[in-house]
């Protein structure tokens, strides 16, 4: 366990050494009004449509990911119902 | 009983990776513009490819060991879930770089690595359908599959990172992508992002798992 230790923080800290130079995100970068983004798009509020159109996809792949799992949930019963009895 | 709270957990999950990468403040960065957000889903298909990968390694371990077909079943569809996260990496990040790097495919190193980390993976798939035994199938194929991880480690993490002008962030003098795993404010989003797409491969794998299990259930 300690061994396991000493591993992990020896990795947390050999990742911070390597950040030398790296190009770093600071809050400025969130202020920095030069660099352009969407800002329209946020500001009349068309991105809560993209946003809306990609929940419903997501909502409707999850419910037939959930129905496909119960209908195999269904056959493994039938399938193993011996198995269990025996 | 079976457990099913990690599949609410996944869908719980990227529905929030869905939610707060779109809605959340990103940093302002030139050339990225908007496009950090790519980050919650681009990135996220990688760590779920060598999560995924590891995982298919390990049961071709287990196989090889004990011999036990079940084993055999779980790597194979862990390892074809995970080639399917690594094809929407490939082919998301062929449109990130459209829009950053201005062409979709530039020889950069990190992306002529990850595509023959795909082809070794896709001959492992092919290899299988090869061999008619099953056992056989199952022996040769888990061989492999520990061969192609072997191959994958340098070439996602270690060939890239040696050369000097790859684009990717975190090789050569390019800005690491720990800088911006070190942003917090990416960082909530980010790290919830790639348990959650994780846990949706695993979910499709187990459903092919379970599958193949009533299948072998009925032929005896």
């Amino acid at each position: 366990m300690k061994k396991f230790l000493t591993i992990l923080f020896l990795c947390f800290s050999l990742a911070s050494l390597a950040q030398d130079g790296a190009y770093e995100i600071t809050d400025d970068s969130y202020k920095d009004q030069t660099v352009e983004m969407a800002d329209t798009m946020r500001s009349n509020g068309k991105i809560y449509v993209v946003v809306a159109v990609i929940m419903i996809l997501f909502v409707g792949l999850g419910v037939y990911t959930i129905s496909v799992d119960k209908k195999i949930s269904k056959l493994e019963k039938e399938v193993f119902k011996e198995k269990a009895n025996s | 009983m079976k457990k099913n709270w990690w599949k609410a957990l996944a869908i719980i999950l990227v529905t929030y990776t869905l939610l707060a990468g779109l809605l959340m403040d990103a940093p302002r960065l030139n050339i990225l513009n908007e496009t950090i957000r790519n980050l919650h889903f681009h990135v996220t298909m990688w760590f779920g490819m060598v999560i995924l990968l590891t995982v298919s390694m390990i049961y071709a371990i287990k196989y090889l060991r004990s011999g036990e077909i079940s084993y055999d079943d779980k790597s194979i569809e862990m390892a074809k879930a995970g080639v399917l996260l690594g094809i929407l990496g490939i082919v998301t990040g062929a449109v990130w770089a459209n829009y950053t790097w201005g062409e979709p495919w530039s020889g950069d190193s990190k992306q002529n690595a990850a595509a023959i980390c795909l082809l070794i993976y896709f001959a492992y798939l092919v290899l299988r359908n090869s061999m008619k035994d099953e056992q056989q199938k199952a022996r040769v194929s888990g061989v492999y599959n520990i061969f192609a991880y072997a191959a994958m480690i340098p070439l996602l993490f270690i060939l890239p990172r040696l050369d000097p002008n790859s684009l990717h962030p975190g090789n050569g003098g390019n800005p690491g992508f720990n800088s911006y795993d070190l942003d917090s404010k990416l960082r909530v989003v980010f790290y919830p992002a790639v348990i959650g797409w994780t846990l949706m491969g695993v979910w499709l794998a187990s459903l092919n798992i379970r599958t193949r299990r009533i299948e072998r259930a009925l032929e005896d």
